[in-house]
């Protein structure tokens, strides 16, 4: 009754393109936004703040950019945590080297940096795909681990090879507290939402789907196969890359040579698969699931008074995460986002019955 | 015949390597053959784990990243069973394990997802790996276990006549690389001369004629599973009675997915030989190569074995794309 588009007409081509074309969408978007910028800085605590949102908001940022790859352009990584770690190293030697540098700027050169560790590790793409790609990412994967773990210029010759960052501060705003952290990530994250949201819905996000439906067909009406595939990884690894700066400066502030290993990439990887591959929307549902449901299992048991003990915890976790990807693989292959969708597929109709 | 240039300018590139220690005289012969020594016995289980990949990927086209944990999971099995009863009963017992796991991935997995394309199958196996390496250590316990298989773990050293100094070689290395032998024998014999192994390489040409001609699929599937899960069993009780029972051993096995490439996903073969050329190359990588790196940039330590063998595979997708072994139609773009 109150969600539908009926009675909205448009009249020009910007109206009928914009993002969000139904006026209740538009609210309750603008009312989502208020309620993170303005109300949730002073309801949360600074538990919450450290251990979920501020890994869901960066999290949700490396979904995005794995999801850009994967789930739109169909060429699947499973060592994405590898240009995470290139994003934070390349901002970690930046703001070593070049301490003028604001950290936007800081932010912007490592993404580059990781974009183009990507498309180096994208250039197989080109000949092969599936199966095959799957391992050349995770030669990218052990590659990156090692070269960060033993080169020592990258760790500034730090004698256990883990790094340490100082406090961001741009223009005189420091990033310290757990909000102004959270109010930062957050701009970086709406920005970056939007960017991707209209590149998806642009020229080249529409080559990377078609190269996803159908590479030979997309080939035939006209779409450079080359030009398609080597965009998605150099786009993926931006996000990426910002993404691991962000994880590397603002959530861990100090890291051990081995922080962004394989078992990272999986869990991006679940992230986009439980969330909805192909899907925004779908990459945040994954993050805030993979970052809640081990506090949950943590929590949870302890207070129905059946402590479950830690070990026992993470084997759970696992098995739980292993069983939940066969399940949305078999019965809702396109995730969480699907289900969002067809709620408000209902809600249109509710509470009449046609 | 037309000659592929790129392959033989990796595989003449290769050899080089292969030869520079030795040539220039920076190691002395004994060690040299003790290494390759090293790199094959570590190969023969690369190629044990590879075997399992091969297979299953031959008759069901399922890329199965669970390969590495279905041989930690029967190697853990062993391991704490063996504690309560005799060896041979605990292998029995968990072969056994396998087989009805291999059913139930049949079952729960495999079957509804029939006719989805391969990188939704890969990610359903990675779903398996993460669901059998919690439950693994939930059941078994994640410590660290042994696997005794009564056989002397003292090195013996042999042809101290030809090389100055003599090889130090492992008893147990040589057992494990006859048992090797043994199995793709055994498998080989399996698959070319009963029925069910026909019916195997029936299923893996064209699912759907094998189908119409009255071949069970589903059957199929659980015995092929069930063979990967045997020669898992196999992989994880030597490298087990090795390396120990643990859960790197898992990781470890991610080294069988370059082997597979490199030999060519549906060759059994091709499994064997990615794998000694895999063991052997990284070895060899890693203590020649390895020290000069580390002279040259100023490394914090070697331990390119983490990632040559990945490296490796890449160049040869590059040059090769079917594998040394492979069909020569593969996916491309």
């Amino acid at each position: 009754m109150f969600y539908r588009e009926n009675g909205q007409f448009k009249s020009s081509y910007a109206a009928d393109q914009q993002m969000l074309p139904i006026l209740q969408d538009r609210v309750f978007m603008l009312g989502l936004l208020l309620f993170a910028f303005a109300a949730v800085p002073f309801l949360a605590s600074d538990y919450l703040f450290l251990s979920i949102l501020i890994p869901f908001l960066i999290l949700t940022l490396a979904a995005i950019g794995l999801n850009l790859l994967v789930g739109y352009c169909g060429q699947i990584s499973i060592g994405h945590a590898a240009f995470m770690a290139v994003g934070a190293y390349a901002a970690y030697n930046l703001v070593l080297r070049l301490p003028q540098l604001n950290f936007l700027v800081v932010l912007v050169l490592a993404g580059f940096i990781a974009a183009a560790a990507g498309m180096l590790f994208g250039i197989p793409s080109l000949r092969i795909k599936g199966l095959y790609l799957a391992v050349a990412t995770l030669a990218a994967q052990f590659f990156m681990d090692w070269l960060f773990a033993r080169v020592k210029w990258f760790t500034d010759y730090s004698p256990s090879g883990s790094v340490s960052t100082a406090t961001i501060e741009m223009l005189g705003w420091k990033i310290d507290t757990p909000v102004r952290k959270y109010v930062f990530l957050l701009g970086v994250l709406v920005v970056f939402t939007v960017v991707a949201k209209n590149l998806v819905r642009s020229h080249i996000g529409r080559a990377w789907m078609a190269m996803r439906d159908m590479d030979v067909a997309a080939e035939v009406i006209g779409i450079r196969p080359v030009y398609a595939k080597l965009t998605a990884f150099a786009v993926s690894s931006f996000y990426v890359g910002v993404a691991g700066a962000l994880w590397g400066f603002v959530y861990l502030g100090a890291w051990e040579p081995l922080a962004f290993n394989l078992t990272l990439s999986l869990n991006l990887l679940f992230m986009i698969i439980i969330g909805g591959m192909g899907s925004l929307l779908g990459s945040y549902f994954g993050a805030a699931f993979i970052v809640v449901l081990p506090i949950f299992l943590d929590q949870v048991p302890a207070m129905l008074g059946v402590p479950i003990p830690t070990a026992i915890n993470s084997h759970l976790q696992s098995m739980i995460f292993g069983a939940l990807i066969v399940f949305f693989l078999i019965v809702e292959p396109q995730g969480l986002a699907r289900l969002w969708a067809i709620g408000k597929e209902k809600l249109r109709l509710w509470p009449f019955p046609h | 015949m037309k000659k592929n240039w790129p392959v033989l300018t990796l595989g003449a590139a290769l050899l080089v390597g292969l030869a520079l220690p030795l040539a220039t005289g920076a190691s002395a012969p004994g060690f040299y053959v003790e290494v390759l020594l090293g790199g094959l016995m570590t190969g023969v289980l690369y190629s044990l784990v590879a075997l399992g990949f091969a297979l299953i990927f031959k008759a069901s086209g399922v890329f199965n990243f669970a390969q590495g944990t279905m041989v930690l999971f029967a190697a853990l099995a062993v391991a704490r069973l063996a504690e309560r009863m005799p060896l041979w009963a605990a292998i029995l017992l968990a072969m056994a394990i396998m087989v009805a796991l291999a059913w139930l991935i049949e079952r729960l997995v495999l079957r509804p997802l029939v006719n989805q394309e391969g990188v939704a199958l890969l990610m359903a196996t990675l779903g398996v790996t993460y669901f059998l390496d919690g439950f693994g250590q939930i059941v078994w316990g994640s410590d660290i276990y042994k696997i005794d298989l009564g056989i002397a773990k003292e090195p013996v050293m042999v042809l101290d006549k030809v090389f100055q100094g003599g090889i130090l070689v492992n008893k147990e290395d040589f057992v494990s690389a006859i048992v090797a032998a043994v199995l793709v024998a055994g498998l080989v014999l399996f698959f070319q001369k009963t029925a069910t192994g026909r019916a195997l390489r029936a299923v893996a040409d064209d699912h759907q004629a094998a189908q119409s001609i009255g071949i069970p699929l589903n059957r199929i599937w659980v015995i092929v599973w069930s063979v990967a899960g045997f020669v898992a069993l196999v992989a994880g009780v030597i490298w087990g009675s090795q390396l120990g029972v643990q859960f790197s051993l898992s990781q470890v096995a991610l080294k069988a997915l370059p082997v597979v490439i490199l030999g060519g996903f549906t060759s059994i073969a091709g499994a064997i030989v990615g794998g000694l050329i895999i063991g052997v190359g990284e070895k060899m990588a890693e203590v020649f190569l390895g020290p000069v790196l580390v002279k040259a940039f100023d490394l914090a330590g070697g331990g390119i074995e983490n990632w040559f063998a990945y490296v490796l595979a890449l160049l040869f997708l590059l040059v090769r794309p079917e594998g040394l072994f492979g069909e020569k139609y593969i996916d491309r773009v």
